[in-house]
């Protein structure tokens, strides 16, 4: 019975498995479509546990659940919905973790639910940072920690970053006391193929199931430019340049290709042996099913184009850019394309591809109708301040005469990045039946001197600064130097 | 529409390019002045020939040009410190890095000035976040950064070597004093201060423990005592062998003496404890540098008047000798009495984000006032030019950064710049490539046509 369910394409099951419980019923019915043609292959044995994906399609399932939440409705504060609104006095209604409604002070409030008080505050969505290492190389940045980098071949799609994540890293606390809700971790970008990223809600676990986001699809690191060819090429191996990075990524791309044809085959007809899992080629035909989305590390705009070229040549889908320093020059190609740009503000000139860095990068790619501009982080202590880097790349648009609101500059940080993430039908906007995943400011995000005040996610409250009760600490921070000193007579917060 | 408020501006920037000298006598009206050390609202700043004639709320001297400043902030340009301007282009590019060197017979007496280039592209850029001058300290070529973690984007993920290497000595080198004025000559002074890394980088330098690296310390300086009482027999190799080269002995000769400040590059309270200890023990005058975990010796570091250089937002445990760390360090400093300065978010090229880094410190408990003192009038106090700049009084140099808003803030602008009087082209090679592709950058001539 199972075996006939699994008959369809890949893609189908993958997208059914990972969409979560909502889209259960509707895999169920698209099963029992593909169920019809081959009768036959009913009399086929499964083949021994682990041999087929399909039999164990989700092997590191999320145990996420949230945290204790209760309904509750903002109040009074100034919200950036993330979906271009902006609301003075507004009202911001949470019902069962979810977002109930959003609207001016005439909004009802339901009975029963608590009020939080947020005039003279700001109210945006959770911050999404879609670009973090966090866990991976986690603080403390010792030797025994470093596992960001497999770095030992240019082609490492089988390796997971979840399986780095080490979740008592400090810095998911940090994070969530700048407001990060989701983010996304992804392994360094040593290899062409860096591995499996992962999403992640920023809530303390002790495991990394417990913060991995149900239903989030995955990403693959690709990485473009400097680094594998300077990684490889140092060791006198493959790729040592441009052309040789290029050239693997198509060769991995025609044996996906080859992998994924056979299995379609031998799940069409069941004729002859299965084929061999190869969790590197797995990967890789996710990526061609476009279950997993492409999520490439790439400086340089002639680079980018190149990138694309590649995708139609094997028909699949880039998500979005990292590192997108030279995105400006090509913003009009990104947004017919449907690209996202992910991007930091100020960061240039620490090598040669991040020469042509310019701060109105973000402003430029947002332009063109269609785009999708994203400030990122790659950065445990920028991650903390995504709302500056944002600041100052709204900044830099205005000073050349662009007329960019702040409601609409938040979405670089909340909306855009779910979507660059494949999640916005899930958080990104404080909009009606999304997770509630928000952030109370203390004053206008844009401004250096707002601070998260309380951070909410799925209607939970995972981070107050103002109650030491709710400023979790990793179990690495227990004890150390410095411990339950307050460091100063201000609300502190996490560190 | 969009775009063509976007040329408008490219224009507008063109326009402005040409630097005009404002060596004449020019009056700045009507903004909110902060001095460096207090706030004058509506105040009228005066320049010429190169300096600040006055400051205060009076009118407008007769003949001056008036720039308008009314609903603006005018501040002194603003002084980096730990920084690597105008020494190291691109970071990862060998040869366009002149601050590590590796020699080990050039060690103490490796001096940054030599290497810096007056038309270095990063100087535009940090002049546009405000800052005017600059501390150039140079890096340590062995040891390691001490302070672990990922380096952004793996760009150091193989090692971007220094060629020559042997091993270094526990010196860097000597730091100097640079404006960043456009022109051909941008030293104000070399020789500042001395620079050794202490901690584990240090103790790495010295053979693995940090014991090691307090022993050869004070066997170095009492060589050096000793090189600088016997000169002569030195000369005619009538003295002992000694284990630092002549020059080196030559130039560690104002450390040993107290005059020449030591910036200790040093993290973990501990270290800081012992560092102070030394200091006292051998009679030199010091400089802490990243002091990530200072606020737990906060009161040992104001009892021995040690100003501290910091960064506020280092607030992860990134090795085992930051696991104090916090973003509260700067505020718990000042109010001990501790003179701070705070640094930028790396050497060379997020300088400009020095003044970012003071309002996070504010919205962590630091006073606005000691924020502005931190980037202004303390890195000039510190090392020995109080008065000459960083600082809005009469007869100072004549740098002041007239901004859009709040300089702490990200929204706010530099919009006009004076470096030693001479008014500074709004712009840098980044605004160049950003007027280039303004406009999208598909037109029928390739972009290579637009200048």
């Amino acid at each position: 019975m199972r075996r006939q369910s699994l008959r369809g394409s890949s893609l189908a099951t993958l997208a059914c498995v990972l969409a979560g419980s909502l889209a259960l019923s509707a895999c169920a019915t698209m099963g029992g479509d593909a169920e019809t043609p081959a009768a036959d292959a009913e009399a086929r044995t499964p083949l021994a546990r682990g041999l087929d994906v399909a039999d164990v399609p989700d092997p590191f399932p999320s145990t996420y659940r949230g945290l204790p939440r209760e309904n509750m409705a903002i109040v009074g504060g100034t919200v950036f919905t993330g979906a271009g609104q902006r609301i003075e006095n507004g009202v911001v209604i949470v019902t069962d973790g979810k977002v109930a409604a959003v609207g001016g002070a005439s909004t009802p409030v339901p009975a029963g639910y608590r009020v939080v008080d947020a005039r003279g505050r700001f109210v945006t969505p959770g911050i999404i940072d879609v670009h973090s290492h966090l866990g991976v190389y986690p603080s403390p940045g010792v030797s025994g920690m470093s596992d960001g980098n497999e770095a030992t071949s240019p082609n490492t799609a089988q390796v997971w970053a979840e399986h780095s994540i080490w979740p008592q890293d400090p810095g998911f606390n940090t994070a969530r006391a700048g407001g990060i809700t989701t983010l996304q971790v992804l392994p360094g970008s040593a290899n062409l193929f860096g591995g499996r990223g992962v999403t992640l809600r920023n809530v303390p676990s002790v495991t990394m199931q417990g913060m991995k986001m149900p239903g989030a699809p995955y990403g693959l690191k690709m990485a473009c430019g400097e680094n594998p060819s300077r990684v490889y090429g140092g060791r006198n191996s493959s790729p040592a340049t441009g052309m040789g990075n290029v050239a693997g990524y198509r060769a991995a791309f025609i044996a996906a290709r080859d992998y994924k044809a056979k299995w379609d085959k031998w799940r069409e007809d069941g004729e002859g042996s299965p084929p061999t899992r190869n969790l590197q080629l797995e990967t890789l035909a996710g990526v061609l099913d476009g279950t997993v989305l492409v999520q490439n590390h790439c400086y340089r705009a002639d680079e980018m184009a190149v990138m694309i070229d590649i995708a139609n040549e094997f028909g699949y889908e880039i998500t979005a850019f990292h590192h997108a320093i030279e995105a400006y020059k090509v913003a009009p190609l990104l947004a017919r394309e449907g690209i996202c740009a992910d991007m930091w503000t100020g960061w240039w000139g620490f090598k040669m591809e991040a020469l042509d860095a310019v701060e109105a990068n973000a402003a430029l790619v947002d332009a063109p109708e269609g785009s999708c501009a994203v400030i990122h982080s790659d950065d445990a202590e920028l991650t903390q301040r995504l709302n500056q880097e944002a600041a100052a790349a709204l900044a830099a648009g205005r000073r050349i005469g662009m007329n960019i609101s702040e409601e609409r500059a938040i979405s670089w940080i909340t909306l855009n990045p779910a979507r660059s993430l494949g999640i916005a039908d899930q958080t990104g906007s404080l909009e009606t039946g999304k997770r509630a995943d928000v952030v109370i400011w203390s004053a206008n995000p844009f401004s250096v001197y707002a601070r998260a005040d309380q951070v909410f996610i799925d209607g939970a409250l995972t981070f107050d600064r103002a109650n030491p009760a709710y400023q979790p600490l990793s179990d690495f921070e227990l004890g150390q130097p410095g411990f339950g000193l307050p460091a100063a007579n201000v609300l502190q917060g996490a560190r | 529409m969009r775009l063509k408020s976007l040329i408008l501006g490219a224009v507008c920037a063109v326009a402005l390019t040409s630097p005009a000298f404002a060596q004449s006598l020019t009056a700045i009206t009507g903004g909110r002045v902060l001095t460096g050390t207090s706030v004058i609202e509506n105040g009228t700043v005066v320049i010429q020939n190169g300096r600040v004639v006055s400051v205060g709320t009076g009118a407008a001297p007769a003949g001056a040009r008036i720039i308008d400043a009314r609903g603006k902030v005018v501040s002194p340009g603003f002084v980096a410190v730990d920084s690597g301007l105008g020494g190291s282009e691109i970071s990862s590019v060998n040869g366009s890095d002149d601050l590590s060197n590796g020699a080990n017979t050039i060690s103490a007496s490796f001096d940054v000035s030599y290497g810096l280039d007056p038309w270095s592209f990063t100087l535009p850029v940090a002049r546009l976040g405000g800052i005017t001058r600059a501390i150039v300290v140079p890096t340590h070529a062995g040891g390691g950064g001490g302070s672990g973690g990922h380096a952004h984007d793996d760009s150091d993920f193989a090692g971007v070597g220094h060629g020559g290497l042997q091993s270094p000595g526990l010196f860097a080198g000597q730091a100097a004093i640079i404006h960043l004025a456009a022109g051909t000559d941008i030293l104000v002074k070399p020789r500042v201060a001395m620079i050794a890394p202490f901690g584990e980088a240090g103790a790495g330098i010295a053979g693995g423990a940090r014991g090691a690296q307090f022993t050869q310390f004070k066997e170095t300086l009492a060589e050096v005592r000793l090189f600088a009482r016997n000169r002569a027999a030195y000369d005619r190799a009538g003295l002992r062998d000694l284990s630092l080269s002549r020059a080196d002995l030559e130039a560690l000769i104002p450390v040993a003496n107290g005059t020449l400040p030591l910036i200790v590059t040093v993290r973990r309270a501990a270290d800081i404890q012992q560092v102070l200890r030394l200091a006292r023990e051998e009679g030199v005058k010091i400089i802490l540098d990243g002091a990530e975990e200072a606020w737990l010796v906060a009161d040992q570091i104001a009892a021995a008047n040690v100003p501290v250089l910091l960064n506020p937002i280092s607030n992860l445990p990134g090795s085992l000798e930051t696991r104090a760390a916090r973003m509260q360090n700067a505020a718990v400093l000042d109010s001990a009495g501790v003179v701070i300065a705070i640094k930028g978010n790396d050497g060379s090229h997020r300088v400009r984000e020095t003044r970012y880094n003071a309002g996070n410190a504010v919205s962590h408990g630091l006073p606005y006032d000691a924020a502005i003192e931190a980037i202004t009038v303390n890195p000039a106090k510190i090392f020995g030019m109080a008065g000459q700049f960083g600082e809005l009084r009469a007869g100072a140099a004549a740098d002041v950064v007239i901004w859009s808003g709040d300089p702490l803030e990200p929204l706010s602008n530099a919009e006009t710049i004076f470096i030693g009087g001479a008014e500074q082209a709004p712009t840098s090679r980044q605004f160049l490539l950003r007027d280039r592709y303004a406009s999208g950058g598909e037109g029928a001539l390739p972009p290579a046509y637009t200048r």
